[in-house]
Order: C-alpha cells, then structure tokens, then sequence
C-alpha cells in the first residue's frame, strides 16, 4: 500500500514538474490537475515533460478561482481519479505545484503505514478559528457570495452588510456542522471514498458551491461524517500570514525548514534552486521516524507578523511613522527627566550617575547647546549637540536619543530655561520619570548678582514657563511617572524623595543612599524672594521661605543624612 | 530587448564614467533585466562605454538638467514608455540599492512578494556613506566597491515629518545635516526616496525619486504602529570624485534650489572636512541597518 498525491498546479510549472517526477520515481502514483487558464502550448509541454512516468496522469481541468467552488471540483475530479486508477494507494495526498517534499518518500510512507486508518486534516469548528480573512468565519455558511472578493472587494463587502442588515440566513444542509482548516490534508482512501460516493453528495455539493472558500471546508466538513481517526492537523506546513497571504520560503529557509522534520512544505519561491536541490536529491531514509515539529517555523513568521502589526517600540524611521497614541510605545525605554534639582545641588549630575546605573546629561535641551554626558559634543548614532538641529525637530532629537543608547537608560536635567518644546510629549509617555522641584530655577538668579531689574524680569519670564508647564504635568492625559515638590518643601527633607526616585530607576540596587548630594548654600534666598516681591513680581512656585532664613537653614543640614526606613 | 518580466534600471548620469563598471555590476548581480540610461552631455566617455554594454540602451541629450526639472521628465517620459508593467528601478550612479535579505534573494524575489501583496512601491532611504579622514584622502579606482572607502555611515540622527500635500515622509539628518546644515537644517536635503515601483501608465515622480504621484503610492509607511518593508539606498557621494564634481557643477550651476547643496560643499571642502565621528558606524549588511531601524523587514520573513 501506498500513497498518492493530487498536485494542484497553475505557475511554476516546471517545479511542479520536478516535484511530480520525484514522487513518482518512488513509486508514488500522482494525479496532476492544472488550471485551465494556463495556456495549452505550456500544459502540452508540461504534460510532455512528464510522460515516460506512467503513473503520472492528468484529471480534468477546471478554471480556478480563489475562493470559489472550482477548487473542490478540481480536487473532486482528481481524488476520484486517483481512487480509480491506482488500487494501491491508501492514502491520497493534496499538494500544490508549489510544495516540496522535506523527507524522503520513504518516510512518509513509513510514518502513514503505522497509522493506516488515519486521516490528517485540520478541521477545527469556527468557535476556534482565528485566522480568518475579511473576520468572516461562520457567515461562510450562512451568507452568499456572489462577488469575486479579490476582483470586486466593494461589492462584495457591500453585499454581506446587506444580508446582516436584512438578516439573510441560508440553511446548512441537515447532519452537518460546519469545519474548517487548511486546504491541504492527507486522507485515507476509505474516508475519502465516503465523501465521494456518498448518496448525499449532491446535496452537499450544491450547499457548498455557495460557501465562501468552500475548499478550506468542504473537505473539513464532510471528513468528520465517516472518519473513523481524525489527527486535526496538516501534514504540510503552511503558513499564513495576517492578511491571510502563505509565507513564501527561499533558499535561506534551508536549515529551517530541514530541521523542522515536516513531510511537505508550501509554498516554496519557484526560483529557490538550492532548496529544489537539496530536498529534491535522492536521500536515504533516517533510522529514527521525527515527528514533524514546525514550532521554530512558527516562531520565525509570528515575529514577522508581530513586526508588521506592531512594530518596534519607539522607533520612527521611513517605514514606521505612526500617528500621534498609535505609537505602541512614544520612546523605546524608561527615562529620567530632572528639574530643578541641578541648580539646587552642586554637582548633581555626578552624584546621579554614581548612584544609578544610568547616563546622566546635563541640560540636553539648553539655549547653547545638547549638554551630553561628560562634556562630549557627538552622542550615539551620531547625534550632535547642535541646538539649532535639535530645536528644528525635538522630538526626533529625543526619540533618536533613547533609541540609540538602546539597553542604557539616560537621564537628564530640565529647567524652563530650555526648550519647552516637548513638554506635552514627555507628559504622555509611560517611558518618562519625571521629577520636579518647583521654583528652583530662580537659585540661579539668587546667586548671579546681576542688575536687579534683568534678574526681575528674567524670573518674571521662567516663572511663566513653569506654570505653563506645570498645568500640562498636573493634567488628566499624563501618562508619566510624574512627581512635583515646591522648593521649600524639598530642601525640609531631600532624601526621602531623591531614594524613591532612584529606587524607581535600579529597582535592583538594595543599597540605601548613604551620602547626600551637596545642596548650595541658600543663606539669603528668603530675603531674595522678598526683594523680588517688593519690587513688584510675586514668585508663587518656591513655597514658603521666611525672610529671616530660620527656615531653610533648617534644611541645609549637611551632616548624617535622615532617611526613613 | 526587454523581456516580458524584466526588472529595468532607470538613471540619469554625467561624466560617472569611472563609476559604471562597478554601477552595472552591481545591479547585475541583483538582477536587473535591463538598464535605460539617459547620458546628459558627458564629455568623458560615458555614454560610448554604456553603448558597448550589451543590456544597456543609452539616450543622449545635450539640453539642460535643470530645465527638464533635474532629469525628471526624461526619467518620466523612458519609465512611462518602457516601464509600464515592469518593476523599475530608478537610482543615480551613485546608489545601491539595499533590501532585506539581499544578500540571499535576489531582487525577483522581492518584486515577486510584494506583487502577492499587491504593493507597487517601495522605499529605500537615502543612506549617506562616508570615509574615515578627508573625502579626497584615498582615490576611487575604476571598478572599485566604494564602499571600501566610504563604509561608515550615521545611524541615528534623521528627522522625519510628513508632507501633507503629497503623503510621503520628509526625512532629513545623517552627515550632510551633521556637518552642513547644522545652522539651516531647513534646508539639508531630502533622504526619503521610493526608488522601486510597479509602473503603470499614468504614475509620475514628482521631484527626483523622494515622491509621486497619484499620491497612493507614496504610503509606504505604517501609521498604526506596525513597520513596513523597506530597503536602503547606500549613497558613495563622499569619495575622491567629489572635488571634481563640486567645481563642475557650481559652473554649470544645474542643481536643485540654486545648487545650494555644491555651494555648501564647495565652502568647506578646502578645509578638507572629515564626515567621520567617534560614534559613525561601520557598515557590515543589510542586517545591521535592520537592527539599527533604518530600514525593516516588515512581515517578510
């Protein structure tokens, strides 16, 4: 006993060939039905090029449409065929011009001798599908398609709305449930018989004309009438993608397709010599039967859908732009964003980076220019500290940043005094950590010793952009890790809120902060303030400093750090 | 000539004679049926080199780069009489086409898939090549891979927005930006371009290969999160050929916006600039520039 193979052909047809010849040569009778609409000369050349090999044999032809009937019809024909001709086949196997054998003939026929009464044939009720096109699956049955969907797509949408509008439901013919699966199975001659011969036939035949892609159920269907052992799954790996398109394999597919141990793969690219070459050679059969296992297979295509549908993660390039909240993430990684906290500490930058595993930049979004990490005037990727590159286009600035120091996280200080550009940006990204101390900007000025009148008018100026910026922070579409002090109320106990913050970028590091950054003197600030009020600007965002300075010396303790436990 | 399924090249040159051997190579090994070449007046022997290859059809002109919209409409006029129906690949000599996994599969196979999807265009950006040191410090030899000089190339500093009148992304940035333009970024030069297509009777490019129309097939790019394929197109602009070509064409001053590109050039390159920086990568393939983001794989696999 043997097996058969029904080959449905329309390009390619000298791989076909190949492939048919293969089967043949190992004694595997081959039922060939090719599309009409191929032209004759070619059929005729075809049919020459295979006709020293006697059981080879040709079925009826039929013009093939996607989707439609004749592709039962076709496979009807030529079962029918391969039942009659061929007393010795058991099993009967439905390939396409394009599948190719991975195993020697011998094994399959290994593999369907130790299980003689099984049929392979994905057939799974619509319940649990999800790979269906267009997100029609039981409305197969129940709807009618008239319309071409590849040709006439309008139509034929138009046409289903019409029938869920009126509520058109057609009957399904009486002791069937719908099935459905991949159009290639491997049935016994038994259940195949019985699909064919069956008194019914007509019946069903006429219900499935109608059903939209009758040839990933018709078989499916019936199969579960009078199989007597059905192994729901096909013995050829084909994939799909998620626009219900087969991947394609190449010659790069080799050790791939090699190792995942399947009888037939479809569909092959007719021009991967080397893997016609390879699998096509003759082969000994190996000792030990593999159950096929095309798990590395499916991995590699569901990152290539995964890839397609969503992409990488903050990434914008020329063919990945998404529209603003369809990003699917706004940054690649996590980032820290600090304000206020390099004019209240001296040095903060260098007390940050040692105590987190982190990049830490000074103020990459100043007037002069990108104050990258340790002074450098290039960051990753070649991104350079040009103000006015940045400004031209910030977000890119930012977005390429994190992209490019992939695996590192960056940090970096902000005040108003810098480009405001983004604020809304950062706001709504999950990616940012964003820590705020209010009113620092104005220890600067405190300690410039500039015209009062330029310093008046300056913190006249920041103030205003801090309070526009705050109103975004304090927003409701905030998707940052937003965290706000008034200076007053952060120099009262600085510790407790720096160890949360750094908590939060190295979860991992379990050591508590044990030296305090140095904070600068601010002997006087009170009565800076005041100064400022009396000549007619309110500052607001500071907090409460007394004139006399009692209360923020109490801040300044510089000796051991009080940390709550 | 042409045969039916034939992937045709399409380029509009002057005086790059010592660039072709390497250009036709190149593309040959790609699998190019065909090249259409306009040779614009070149006077060292260009076009009569061209006219010897035997997939080659030249056409030349005399008439003025910049009157027919810098060689656009004679690219429109060969694509829409001879390419109608072909994939077609319109580059300048100076641009190799990167895919993904070219390096397995040839281009027919990349044609092939994106006929199954049903995709008529495909981007490839521009990708800046440079070498280490001065352009001019090691001279460019007939037939050479420029890219055994210029390997080094910017990874991650382009600017991108969309061009709401046509729908096709504006990307700027890489060394030309970086070391040009960083004063007048506005006006660095364009780097999106759409080099391959399906032609149809009635498709035109708008402005060089950065856009066309009937505007459809300038979406290349996903908006919902998701990467489309796309390839590169490696630019050896910055070799020792420059100089040459910097004076010459700030005579003939037949460039975009007043040749404002050359002037740039011509304004720096007696300080003899290097384009190279600490963080300018090396190119290795097609795979690196994947991992990079400069170009995907899309959903083929």
């Amino acid at each position: 006993m043997t097996v058969g193979f029904i080959m449905m052909c329309h390009t390619a047809l000298n791989r076909a060939a190949q492939v048919a010849r293969h089967w043949a040569e190992g004694g595997a009778p081959v039922v060939i039905h090719v599309d009409q609409r191929v032209p004759a000369p070619e059929f005729a050349a075809f049919a020459e090029s295979l006709a020293d090999l006697a059981i080879v044999s040709f079925s009826q032809r039929y013009r093939c449409e996607w989707g439609t009937w004749s592709l039962v019809a076709a496979a009807q024909s030529a079962a029918e065929d391969m039942l009659a001709r061929h007393a010795n086949v058991r099993h009967v196997f439905l390939a396409s011009g394009s599948c190719l054998p991975l195993r020697p003939l011998e094994e399959l026929r290994a593999y369907l001798d130790a299980r003689p009464y099984t049929d392979f044939i994905e057939s799974v009720t619509t319940a649990e599908v999800e790979w269906t096109v267009g997100g029609i699956d039981m409305e197969r049955f129940t709807l009618r398609f008239p319309f071409s969907w590849k040709k006439r797509r309008r139509l034929f949408d138009g046409y289903v709305r019409l029938q869920r509008r009126v509520g058109f439901r057609r009957t399904i013919p009486k002791g069937i449930v719908p099935h459905l699966g991949s159009q290639w199975w491997c049935l016994t001659r038994q259940t195949l018989s019985a699909i064919l011969q069956d008194p019914e036939r007509a019946r069903f035949d006429r219900y499935f004309r109608k059903v939209w892609i009758p040839d990933e159920s018709y078989f499916q269907t019936l199969a579960r009438l009078y199989a007597t052992s059905i192994e729901s799954r096909s013995l050829t790996l084909s994939k799909f993608d998620f626009q219900g398109k087969p991947h394609i394999f190449y010659d790069d597919h080799l050790q791939l397709l090699r190792r995942s141990d399947c009888f037939v793969a479809r569909k092959i690219w007719h021009r991967a010599d080397r893997l016609y070459d390879t699998f096509l050679a003759p082969r000994p059969r190996a000792d030990v039967l593999a159950e096929p296992n095309p798990s590395k297979i499916d991995r590699l295509f569901a990152k290539a859908v995964e890839r397609r549908t969503r992409g990488r993660p903050g990434l914008y390039m020329q063919s990945r732009f998404p529209w603003q909240d369809r990003e699917n993430g706004k940054t690649s990684a996590p980032y820290s964003v600090f304000q206020g906290f390099s004019e209240l500490f001296e040095n903060f930058d260098g007390w940050l980076s040692k105590h987190v595993g982190a990049r830490v930049h000074g103020h990459l979004f100043a007037p002069d220019r990108a104050h990258f990490a340790a002074a450098e005037t290039v960051f990753n990727g070649a991104l350079t500290d040009s103000a006015t590159l940045r400004d031209y286009d910030p977000k890119a600035f930012l977005t390429n940043l994190i992209w490019n120091a992939r695996g590192e996280r960056q940090c970096f200080m902000f005040s108003p005094r810098d480009t405001q550009a983004l604020n809304w940006f950062m706001a709504t990204d999950p990616n940012a950590q964003i820590s705020v101390v209010t009113g620092a900007w104005a220890i600067p000025l405190f300690r410039a010793n500039q015209n009062f009148a330029t310093i008046r008018r300056e913190a006249a100026r920041l103030q205003q952009i801090e309070i526009e910026q705050l109103k975004i922070l304090q927003s409701m579409y905030v998707k940052a890790r937003v965290r706000i002090w008034t200076l007053a109320d952060f120099i009262e106990n600085p510790m407790e809120p720096l160890q949360a913050i750094i908590d939060e970028i190295s979860p991992r590091a379990l050591r508590r902060l044990t030296e305090v950054p140095q904070m600068v003197d601010l002997t006087g600030f009170g009565r800076f303030l005041q100064n400022l009020k009396n000549q007619g600007m309110q500052p607001r965002l500071m907090g409460d400093f007394t004139v006399n300075d009692a209360l923020p010396t109490q801040g300044l303790r510089r000796g051991r750090p009080y940390v709550v436990k | 000539m042409i045969a039916r399924k034939d992937i045709l090249l399409f380029a509009t040159l002057r005086n790059e004679r010592i660039r072709l051997p390497y250009f036709l190579d190149y593309y040959r090994g790609l699998g190019i049926g065909h090249f259409l070449i306009v040779d614009n007046a070149s006077e060292d022997g260009s076009a009569d080199y061209l006219a010897q290859q035997p997939d080659v059809s030249v056409w030349r002109t005399q008439a003025s780069y910049r009157r027919a919209r810098f060689g656009m409409d004679w690219m429109n006029r060969l694509l829409r009489r001879y390419g109608t129906g072909h994939w077609t690949l319109t580059v300048d000599p100076d641009e190799f086409f990167i895919y993904p996994f070219c390096d397995t599969r040839p281009l027919e196979a990349l044609t092939d898939w994106l006929d199954t999807y049903d995709i008529r265009s495909f981007p490839a950006m521009l990708v800046d090549m440079y070498p280490k040191g001065p352009v001019d410090a090691v001279p460019y030899a007939e037939g050479q891979n420029p890219f055994e000089i210029a390997c080094w190339f910017d990874s991650g500093n382009y600017m991108i927005s969309k061009n709401p009148k046509l729908q096709n992304l504006w990307i700027q940035g890489g060394p030309r930006a970086r070391v040009f333009f960083s004063d007048r970024p506005a006006e660095a030069p364009s780097l999106n371009k759409i080099p391959l297509v399906k032609w149809e009777r009635g498709f035109v490019y708008v402005s060089s290969t950065h856009s066309l129309l009937p505007r459809g097939l300038n979406a290349v790019y996903d908006e919902w999160g998701g990467e489309k394929a796309s390839g590169c197109l490696l630019h050896a602009k910055f070799l020792s050929t420059l100089t040459d070509k910097v004076t010459e064409e700030l005579t003939r001053k037949q460039h975009f916006a007043g040749s404002r590109e050359y002037r740039a050039y011509a304004e720096r390159i007696p300080e003899r600039p290097d384009l190279w920086c600490k963080w300018s990568e090396k190119y290795i393939n097609w795979r690196q520039l994947e991992i990079l983001g400069l170009m995907s794989k899309g959903n083929w696999a």
